[in-house]
């Protein structure tokens, strides 16, 4: 993360901002204990191909016979222990629950940057260059943010199909709108300023004024949107793959993997949709946690 | 508060008053999914038909092994090669009281074709037909356009309906709009309509004019419940007395459940994989230039001989499937005996034909299969795409919602797919012809033949077998063409899906292999 | 912006061109992307059928002709409240939705109910005390309650209460008693206790709203002179709470319930399909998955309607109640 090299007047000139704001995350225990398990769920998921017990892609190695094992139950030809149990597949829930993750966070993580590299693009346009340009933008935006994310999403997918990528899609284009407002909202104070105003009597060019006045003041909001904007795709992505309108049954997501195991779970084999159920709350409670407490410091009427 | 607390005992005593009444023999059901429409010749689709046979009575009954059994006609005989008389029963009896004569039976045949936007139209079964006319008050006499040995299988599926009652304005009577709303449902069948609420409870009671054994239940209730969990547990906390398709995971816990029973009746639904033998290249073989894999006919054999059929019945499909080597079981018309056990896995062979076939490495393949059309597709085609990659032959699956699959199917964009095939005549050469027939949809022929098999031999034989009126001849017949495909690996069939039932303990079932939930089967033990 | 949208009625009239402006956009994407994905006859026609028979059902569903002059045919008819039949089972396909209504409209209502009835307490519980541990747990509980899925929550409902317990029913609505035309679940035991876990599931997230903007309220509120007045009066702080405070702060909790209140209609299609709740909701799931392109195009233009008008509705009302708002209120 970069230091904003602005001349902002609210910049602290004695200490660097983002010392500061290091020293006071430190002090919330609960935004580092979410800081701590986001980090303790996204490197495993990053790593499942090299420590997950048993890869479920690879179908060739899934023995039916062990299907809907009890979690500690060992293997019998191989002697693996599944340590969660295992799946109607034979599918180890451990190793499920590890790529699941890795498909969540990776469908999470594209479409938050591309939602925020649009979004902020079109909320920078939108201050800058103000006029029907502005109105046109903010209308799309605003009728767009009336209607729910879930019903937006749906439509979307029922149109373009079932499929990763589609997902990812969809997402964006739930995503990208408030990403849109937001930077427009602070970009417009920013716009407003002497320095910028002076920028543009020297007739420097937009770019230049949006990349390097604008932008960087735009980034707290926007590091806080991303932050829980980035959980509330985990949790859409997970609805929307549990109504069987997401990622296709072969590449399960947490959210697939739970609806996958909704079936047996009424017949007491809890595990197939517990364990991933458990890995979803606590990937979507950790980055919660960390991006309200970054709100309350990053937003400055919170700041005094 | 006090004002909660006064609707909240106002409605405990409305409750205890309709637990008193539903005290006597009522039965509650569980059903999958509701019917589409209550007019008895909207739809061919199992809710809506197990509904209209629990008030109304075909000419022709299939019985639960799918054996045409007298209904509304005592007796029939084939007075011609085309020409058919039924003979009526005399003392069958609308619900609203009046007698069934021919001329109801009449109007119903008329009516059929009349019935606007009906997604699969009952001239299914009609298509044969030539002219259905009152020979007299209590003869009907159906002509056929040419020999037609499955005309009673064929009006097996369609009920009588009462002409005074069905009768209207429209150009087909009663329309479907308004036998959705309770209008003209008036049948001789063992219960008569009382209510339906739109995603919730159908509700039937006992018809007092019925002519045959009065039915065990005062009233009857259809509750749609598409999750099969939840199904479950609605059983199991005695919410309904029946449940349709108990989820495969509980079946074991259910069988040793002392407060439940289970039923389960002959599958006749075969589960299939459909290889592409259409030509060369397939599309979802890559890696193989132009060759297709699969037009090698031991390489067919290698893909059947790796599947481990009975585990995927016991471990995938809980027990409620039949592993098979066959497209139609035992005593149904034209199964052949030999078939009927599903071969043994045996992947050491398989590897041995796929290298004597040139394909020691073997090739990958993509499985396509349909996602919540039958019962556990997508996971039974997951099973079978690993074993086949544990015989070499690296499958992938391709799950799709089920218009997305059939879409693609019709579009002949998979090597391989899984799909499954209900037979409702009871007899192999409907399947055949839809399944393996060459391709000539025109005729009706291949209709789900997705892989385009195509063998003129086999289509010479269903022809001369559907023109054969004399049973043992066409059994024969039929039994040879069935072979013929099978040992050319044309189709490779999986296992039967088996119709299944709970129902709390003292009850019982007559378990239908057409799958149908039918009331006045279900009896008390006491 | 412009100043003339600030004059109520052209506000209004702009409300409704956008609405229709959406409707436009969405159904057009609906139709082309239902046309392309998938085969809607698939599921329906037997597959028996021969070539003729399926030609003979394309050609009554209208899908015979080429997707525009579909579309064309559709905005004719829906101009005249036409919105086409099921594909699935010739219905009108508003009439099946309306025919659902009342179910989801019942569980929304109730999932509200409880939502105002446990949010505002907590709430102004967290903004009085905010450095006390139990304001502290409040917050971190409505963090959890708006963050994790609505499914969720049920899945885990469910669970605790109809496996491990075994108190309450999983799913489907139990004894529904007649009202003219409608049924409701709310007048039988056994309805409530169909009732309770979805309610329950779709109430907490907004209860976890609820709270958050009760708290914010009341810490905005609370400076403010004519508390300071109130308290420096003597009056009881019973008095000051119920009159001072509660009047104060309802109209944001009011605002953002009416709100939520268009939000759970939507969010009501997760929880029905976790509960099988016979609503419109699932209604519009399984009529995407099998391409019943009448009755989601139906359901979308509808939820478009009411989801403007209840905007509409709170802004007129916020207008009507605070006129400095007038300057807020963007068209």
């Amino acid at each position: 993360m970069s230091t904003p090299v602005t001349v902002s007047p609210t910049a602290d000139v004695e200490e660097s901002p983002f010392r500061r704001f290091l020293v006071q995350f430190r002090e919330n225990r609960l935004a580092m204990a979410g800081l701590i398990l986001m980090i303790l769920l996204a490197i495993p998921a990053v790593a499942a191909p090299w420590i997950a017990p048993q890869n479920p892609y690879d179908i060739g190695s899934l023995d039916i016979l062990d299907s809907q094992m009890p979690p500690g139950s060992v293997a019998d030809v191989s002697g693996i222990t599944y340590w969660l149990g295992t799946d109607s597949q034979a599918r180890d829930v451990l190793s499920a629950v590890l790529y699941g993750m890795r498909t969540s966070l990776l469908v999470a993580f594209l479409s938050v940057t591309v939602s925020l590299l649009i979004g902020s693009t079109v909320g920078l346009c939108a201050a800058y260059f103000g006029g029907w340009l502005d109105a046109l933008l903010m209308r799309i935006v605003d009728i767009q943010l009336s209607f729910p994310a879930i019903l937006v999403a749906l439509v979307m997918l029922s149109v373009l199909g079932q499929g990763l990528d589609k997902v990812i899609i969809a997402l964006i284009v739930v995503q990208w709108a408030y990403f849109a407002r937001t930077v427009r909202g602070t970009a417009l104070v920013e716009r407003n300023r002497e320095y910028v105003l002076a920028a543009r009597c020297l007739s420097l060019g937009w770019r230049r004024i949006i990349a390097r006045h604008l932008l960087p003041n735009c980034l707290p909001p926007l590091i806080v949107i991303a932050t829980i904007d980035l959980a509330n795709a985990i949790a859409l992505e997970a609805t929307l793959s549990f109504l069987g309108v997401g990622v296709p049954v072969t590449q399960p997501s947490l959210g697939m993997l739970i609806a996958n195991g909704f079936e047996f779970m009424l017949s007491g084999q809890y595990w197939i949709s517990f364990f991933p159920g458990i890995a979803l709350a606590l990937a979507i409670v950790g980055i919660n946690l960390v991006g309200d407490h970054l709100r309350d410091i990053l937003n400055p009427r919170n700041a005094q | 508060m006090n004002f909660v607390k006064t609707r909240l005992a106002a409605s405990a005593a409305f409750l205890l008053m309709g637990a008193l009444s539903l005290s006597a023999a009522d039965l509650k059901i569980g059903v999958k999914s509701e019917p589409s429409s209550l007019d008895p010749q909207f739809h061919v689709l199992v809710p809506n038909m197990q509904v209209t046979f629990a008030m109304f009575d075909p000419l022709v009954m299939m019985d639960p092994k799918l054996v045409p059994q007298p209904a509304l006609a005592a007796s029939w005989k084939a007075t011609s090669d085309t020409v058919w008389e039924f003979s009526l029963r005399k003392d069958a009896k609308f619900s609203d009281g009046s007698p069934l004569t021919a001329d109801d039976v009449v109007f119903t045949f008329d009516r059929i074709p009349k019935v606007p936007n009906s997604p699969t139209a009952f001239t299914l079964f009609t298509r044969q037909i030539a002219k259905v006319e009152a020979a007299d008050a209590h003869t009907v006499r159906i002509t056929t356009k040419q020999p037609y040995p499955l005309l009673v299988t064929d009006i097996a599926n369609l009920p009588i309906l009462s002409k005074a009652a069905a009768s209207g304005p429209a150009p087909e009577g009663k329309t479907t709009v308004e036998f959705n709303r309770g209008e003209g449902l008036v049948g001789t069948g063992p219960f008569k309509f009382v209510s339906w609420q739109k995603g919730a409870d159908l509700v039937l009671e006992r018809n007092p004019n019925y002519w045959g054994k009065p039915a065990a239940w005062d009233k009857v209730i259809y509750r749609p419940m598409t999750n099969p969990a939840a199904r479950a547990a609605a059983l199991l906390s005695g919410d309904i007395d029946m449940m349709e398709d108990p989820p495969t995971t509980d079946l074991e816990q259910f069988k040793t459940n002392p407060k439940l029973s289970v039923a389960e009746a002959p599958g006749t639904r075969i589960v299939y994989i459909a290889l592409d033998q259409k030509g060369e290249p397939s599309p979802g073989i890559p890696g193989q230039g132009n060759k297709n894999p699969l037009m090698d006919k031991r390489v067919r054999e290698a893909l059947s001989l790796a599947i481990d059929r009975k585990a995927i019945a016991e471990r995938v499909m809980g027990g409620v499937a039949v592993a098979t080597g066959d497209l139609l079981p035992e005593p149904m018309f034209g199964a052949v005996k030999a078939r009927q056990a599903a071969p043994a896995v045996d992947t050491a062979k398989a590897k041995a034909l796929l290298a004597e076939a040139g394909y020691p490495n073997g090739f990958q393949i993509t499985l396509g299969t349909p996602n919540g059309r039958y019962v556990n597709d997508a996971r039974v085609a997951q099973t079978i795409a690993a074993m086949w990659t544990r015989a070499g032959v690296k499958a992938e699956v391709a799950a799709a919602a089920p218009p997305v699959f059939f879409k693609s199917r019709d579009n002949f964009e998979y090597s391989a797919y899984l799909a499954a095939w209900g037979n409702s005549t009871g007899e192999m050469s409907t399947t055949l012809r839809s399944l393996v027939g060459t391709r000539e949809p025109s005729k009706g022929s291949g209709t789900s033949n997705g892989g385009r098999y195509s063998n003129p031999e086999l289509d010479a034989l269903l022809d001369k077998a559907s023109a054969t009126m004399d049973d043992k001849a066409r059994k024969e017949l039929l039994q040879k063409a069935d072979e013929m495909v099978l040992s050319d690996y044309g189709i490779i069939p999986v296992h039967f899906e088996v119709p299944v039932w709970a129902l709390r303990k003292g009850l019982s079932y007559a378990a239908r292999a057409d799958q149908y939930t039918l009331p006045q089967d279900v009896t008390s033990a006491k | 912006m412009r100043k003339k949208d600030r004059q109520v009625p052209v506000f209004i009239i702009n409300r409704l061109f956008q609405a229709i402006g959406v409707i436009l956009v969405m159904s057009v994407l609906v139709f082309v992307g239902l046309y392309l994905i998938g085969d809607p006859t698939s599921m329906l026609v037997s597959p028996e059928a021969t070539e003729i028979e399926r030609q003979a059902l394309r050609k009554a569903l209208g899908l015979d002709q080429s997707i525009w002059v579909q579309y064309l045919t559709f905005l004719g008819n829906a101009v005249h409240g036409d919105f086409g039949r099921s594909f699935l089972t010739g219905q009108p396909a508003l009439q099946l939705i309306v025919e659902r209504m009342p179910a989801t409209v019942e569980l929304v209502v109730v999932a509200m109910t409880f939502s105002v009835v446990v949010g505002v307490p907590l709430g102004i519980l967290a903004g009085l005390r905010p450095k006390a541990p139990s304001s502290k747990a409040i917050m971190t509980g409505s963090i959890l309650g708006f963050s994790l899925p609505n499914f969720w929550i049920g899945l885990m409902l469910i669970m605790l209460f109809a496996v491990y317990l075994g108190i309450l029913p999983a799913s489907a609505r139990g004894e529904t008693v007649n009202v003219g035309p409608v049924a409701l679940s709310i007048l039988t035991l056994d309805g409530w206790r169909h009732l309770a876990l979805p309610a329950l599931t779709l109430g907490l997230a907004k209860a976890a709203l609820i709270i958050r903007v009760t708290r914010a309220a009341t810490r905005e509120v609370l400076p403010m002179d004519y508390i300071k007045f109130a308290r420096a009066k003597g009056l009881r702080p019973s008095r000051i709470l119920n009159v001072h405070l509660l009047k104060n702060i309802l109209i944001p909790i009011v605002t953002v319930a009416g709100l939520e209140f268009g939000q759970a209609i939507a969010f009501a299609v997760v929880t029905e399909s976790v509960f099988s709740w016979p609503g419109m909701g699932k209604l519009l799931i399984d009529s995407i998955i099998t391409l019943d392109r009448p009755v989601v195009v139906a359901y979308l233009v509808m939820m478009v309607f009411f989801l403007v008008i209840l905007n509409l509705v709170i802004d007129i009302l916020y207008m009507a109640i605070d006129p400095s708002a007038r300057e807020k209120v963007r068209d």
